[in-house]
Formats: structure tokens, sequence, C-alpha cells
């Protein structure tokens, strides 16, 4: 089970209910829940979009899309039904939010689920769990099963005449593709999880053919807190153009790693060593990997940068799933790369051939270096190939391997070439056969 | 009363099944959750639950198989009774996930996706299990067991040897 931290830099509005047994209907309900979804109803879906428009909300899976944005793109009259989904398929390593969120809050997701559909005119909502996520799962059914019984999901909600919404949840097998949201949808449709060429998006031609709003669960958990506190307001916990406040999970060399809910904007710097404690047993920061390991490291003399979407783009890195995940001195770098890339060549679903191929080249090539069999040429044979996996696939996969790899073997190119020239590491920490083997 | 006659699940998991053919607009996506409940049950998914699954989504067995091959918590062969799985990923790779592994595999005798000869555990190495706060973090089943050490490891496999381990269905 979790363990749960605190810091007085943190701006509560997301964990407001976490520690406090929220999983229970009547203590959801006592805390100001489903609050929202009735003002929500009694409103309209204008009220509803203008509202998470002006909070600045953006998608908190990692891309950063303005979320208010993203409701309003989906057609208000389609033939076919409109549906609500909620990505809960969290698997971007350094990242578990959502695992808390599920875990303390799940009657949350659950009225966000309600605000969204209410927002685009959908009577039903998934809930989509990675499928190791049993035990969030169970929490989230009988949080389900729990609202039905009150009147809060199925026909007629809170007693108001014509207004229906439905919950399913889901959960998933095993696979970090998933995570795309056209993929969700494939595997939500009972089939393996390969994403779909776009446009059309989401909106207009999404699960089932039929126009849908498809987000992260902390993005539809943050829905209801924004309405209740009106969306202004969130807007000024964080930043210009960065509304509000996100779940950070900082990970790896800090004295104490945990999910901490800060303003957007809020430094990294400070992040790592005030809120986090800094980095563990008093050693030297050498890198951090800002927002999940898809996003391009940032070296020690890099942190003094806010944590929002645009100024970690201005950083040439990104905000990502918010999973920080801090490397000390210790750390070597060529392991590093090659443990990323070769998480990305598993996960590739091999669709399209730069991304299996690339990675599967990119994690080959640093085996080698990393055995001690490397050259020079390697290192911009590595870079060579992650230039082109670069927006040549369906989806944000072979980007999300060839982003992090670009960015070792660019601002660590000296410690590679170190490394080449017989600096080798202690002991493998696998053999390159079965590097080579893995995964296959 | 299921509507598969002769169905090779309990009678709850086919009730289970029952319902989740109806739920959905589209029959077809009770498929990965009919085939992960399916493993839950029998221990892995088998051919025969590969076809009875096929028979209640109208679907043909290599649809099925299709599907069953491209999501890495499914397998074709039984794993042990409680299967031992270690997060290797980056946050727990920083916190000591490989020295885990490797204490796992010496103490229970396996490698890789291996099973121990009396058929109580399995190892297997696994990617980023969303546990990073908490990391070095491992998974018996579906349980998650967080900042481990060697000697927490010890006392969470010896519970699970002498049957007081957690283990959520």
């Amino acid at each position: 089970m979790p363990t749960y931290v605190s810091h007085p830099d943190e701006a509560i509005v997301l964990k407001r209910r976490f520690g406090q047994g929220a999983a229970d209907i009547d203590k959801y309900v006592e805390l100001d829940g489903y609050k929202a979804v009735q003002q929500a109803i009694a409103e309209g879906p204008e009220w509803i979009i203008n509202t998470m428009k002006a909070s600045g909300l953006r998608g908190r899976g990692g891309a950063g899309f303005p979320t208010g944005m993203k409701w309003s793109f989906v057609p208000k009259n389609s033939e076919k039904p409109k549906y609500v989904l909620v990505n809960g398929d969290e698997s971007e390593p350094g990242t578990c939010k959502d695992h808390v969120i599920f875990l303390e809050d799940p009657h949350a997701v659950i009225e966000g689920t309600m605000i969204a559909g209410l927002a685009i005119g959908s009577k039903l909502g998934f809930i989509y769990l990675r499928g190791e996520y049993r035990y969030l799962l169970k929490i989230v059914e009988k949080a389900v099963a729990d609202a039905y019984a009150k009147g809060y999901l199925g026909k007629n909600i809170f007693g108001k005449e014509g207004v229906d919404f439905d919950i399913i949840t889901q959960t998933g097998a095993g696979a970090y593709e998933v995570g795309e949201e056209s993929a969700l949808m494939e595997s939500l449709e009972g089939k393996r999880g390969v994403p779909r060429i776009k446009p059309p998006f989401p909106a207009v031609v999404g699960l089932y053919g039929g126009p849908t709003v498809i987000n992260n669960a902390e993005t539809i958990a943050s829905a209801p807190h924004i309405l209740l506190m009106g969306g202004e307001a969130y807007a000024k916990l964080g930043s210009e153009r960065n509304g509000g406040t996100r779940l950070f999970g900082i990970s790896g060399h800090v004295e104490r790693p945990g999910v901490y809910e800060l303003p957007m904007g809020y430094s990294l710097r400070k992040a790592i060593y005030e809120v986090a404690g800094g980095v563990k047993g008093g050693k030297k920061l050498k890198a951090v990997v800002p927002g999940g390991s898809s996003c391009p490291v940032l070296t020690a003399d890099e942190i003094d940068v806010g944590l929002d979407f645009d100024q970690m783009g201005k950083a040439g890195t990104m905000l990502g799933s918010g999973g920080i995940v801090v490397l000390d001195e210790t750390v070597s770098i060529v392991e590093f790369a090659l443990r990323v890339i070769s998480f990305y060549q598993h996960e590739s679903c091999g669709w399209c051939i730069p991304c299996r191929e690339g990675t599967d080249w990119i994690k080959k090539t640093l085996a080698r270096v990393y055995a001690g069999g490397g050259s020079k040429k390697d290192i911009d044979n590595v870079q060579y190939l992650a230039d082109n996996m670069m927006g040549r696939t369906f989806c944000p996969l072979g980007d999300a391997a060839a982003m992090p790899t670009l960015g070792f073997v660019k601002k660590f190119r000296k410690e590679f070439e170190d490394y080449i020239d017989g600096h080798k590491a202690e002991t493998p920490i696998m053999t390159e056969q079965e590097l080579v083997g893995a995964g296959h | 009363m299921s509507a598969i006659a002769n169905t090779i699940f309990s009678p709850e998991m086919a009730a289970r099944f029952d319902k989740l053919e109806t739920i959905y607009p589209l029959k077809r996506s009770a498929l990965v959750p009919m085939l992960l409940y399916a493993q839950d049950e029998i221990g892995y998914v088998s051919e025969a639950a590969i076809q009875e699954i096929a028979q209640r989504l109208d679907l043909f067995d290599l649809d099925v198989r299709n599907v069953l091959s491209y999501y890495s918590m499914l397998r074709t062969k039984p794993a042990g009774k409680y299967n031992v799985q270690v997060c290797t990923n980056i946050s727990c790779m920083l916190r000591g996930g490989y020295e885990i592994l490797d204490h796992c595999k010496a103490t229970l005798g396996i490698g890789h996706k291996q099973v121990t000869k009396d058929g109580q555990f399995s190892l297997e190495e696994v990617e980023c299990i969303g546990a990073c706060c908490w990391a070095p973090a491992m998974q018996v089943n579906y349980d998650f067991h967080d900042d481990l050490t060697t000697v927490k490891v010890d006392a969470i496999l010896a519970d699970y040897a002498a049957g007081r381990g957690k283990d959520v269905k």
C-alpha cells in the first residue's frame, strides 16, 4: 500500500479527500461529493465547458491539451451515441498518481466522468484500469455499485427526469501501448491495442465509431473540484496558461519519495530539494527525468525551471505525466539509457516500422556499448535511428522512445565516449544475450 | 443457468461471463476482461477457455488467439500458484529493483518466467507496475508489496509458502 507524504508547499485540491475514507460513498457525500455533478445538471453543458475552459486545466496524461477545449470539440448532434472514456491505464515509468486517486477518491473519478458526460451529451462512460490494478478495480467497482444503489447512476439520476448516465468499468491485461488513446479504444473494442491513424480524432470518430471524449483519470477527477471552486479560482493556483495543481510523483534517489500535489509552475529544484527532501544520502544530483521516462532528461544544471507544460517545453523537455525521477551521481547514464530503451522496445506494439525496428536497433546498439563492445560510431547511429523515428509513427510511442534516447546521447555524449574508451560499469545488469532475447 | 451448455468455468465465473456478454454496446468488448478472468480461474488461458470465449462472443478461435498474444499479462501455460512479478523499471532500478530480482531468483531457484518444481512459485521480471514512489516494488499475483528489502522479500515469500500471503482475486 502506498505510503503517504505531505509538505507545506502543497496546494491541496485533488488530495483534499485523501486519507479520509472517501472511497466510502457516505463519507464522499459528507465531503461535498456529488454536489458538483448536481450543479452541472442544473446549469447545463455550456456552463460546464466554460468553467472547464476558465480553469486552464490541461490533460494530466501527459499531452497537456486544454480539457475544456477538448470537450467543446465533440459535435452537439450525432447519429451515433457519444462516450466518455477514462484512461486509467497508467503505465508510463515513474508514474503512480492515478494509483492513489483510485485508491483514495474513486468517487471523484466517477463524478468527473458524469460531468464530462453531461458536458458532451453522453449517457455512457467507461473507466479503464490497467490489468495490474486489480485491487483498485475492485475499489472502483464497489464505488460504481454504491453510486447506482443511491440513484446517482442509471436512469433519472438524482431524481432528474430524463437524465441518464451509466458507467462500465474495464480492465486491461498488460500493455503500455494501450495507454495511448486510440489503442485504448481498440482494446476496449476487444482487439489488439494498436493505434489508429489520426485524423479523425476521437472527438469525432472514437469508441465504436461514436464521438468520444477520452481523458486521463487525474484530469477527470479534477473536474468536480473545479466546478465546486470555480474555474477562475482553480486557474489562479497555477501559472500562466497552466491552471491549477497536479499530482507529481517524485521517485528515485530522493529522501522522501511520494505523490505530492503542487501548483503548476512550481520550481523543479524546490520539488526535489525541499518537497522531496533532497538527494538521498546527501549525494550529488546527476540528472532528472522530469515527467515519466519518455521525457528528455535534464542535467543537474537545468533544474531551475517551473513545472508546467510551457516552461518545460522551453527547457527542451516535457511535463509529461508528472513522474519526476531523480538520479544521483552514482548512476551510469549508459545503463540507464539502455534500461529506458529496453522498456520501449518491449512495449512497442510493432504496428509502425520506425518504432518497431528503431527501438530494437537502439536497444541492441546500446546493449553492445554497455557490454563493452561499442564504438563511437554507435553513439551517432543511436542518434540517427532516434532522429528517424520522430514523428513517423501512428502514435507517440515512437517519439516517446526516441526523445529520451536523444536526450541521453546528446547531453551525456562525453560519458558515452568515456565509457566506450574503457570506463566500464561494475557488473552488467543483463548480459547482451539476455538483452537481445528479451521481449521476443 | 449459463447460456453455454457444459461451460468449463465455475458457476460464479460463468454467471459473470453471461453478464459481461450483455453490458457493452458491442459484445466483443468483453474479450480482454474475459481472458484475464479465465486465467485467474484456471491459472492460464487454456485451449478450452479460448474455445468457450470464442463461442460466447461469436468470434473465431483465431480472433481470440490474436488478441491473447498481444497482452503481456496473459499466458497460455500455467504459472506458479503465486506469480512473483518484480519491477526493474527506472524508479525501482534506482532503489534496488535488480537486487530484489536477483534475490528472488536465488531464493526460489528459478529464473524469469520459470516455475518452481512444486508449482508454488513462478518469477517474472516486469515493467513499471505503477508503484514508483514506493520503490522497489513487486506484485505477487495481484497484490502489491512496496518499499522492499531482501529481508522483507524473505518474509513475504515465507508467508505465501505457508499459505498466509495476501491474495486478492
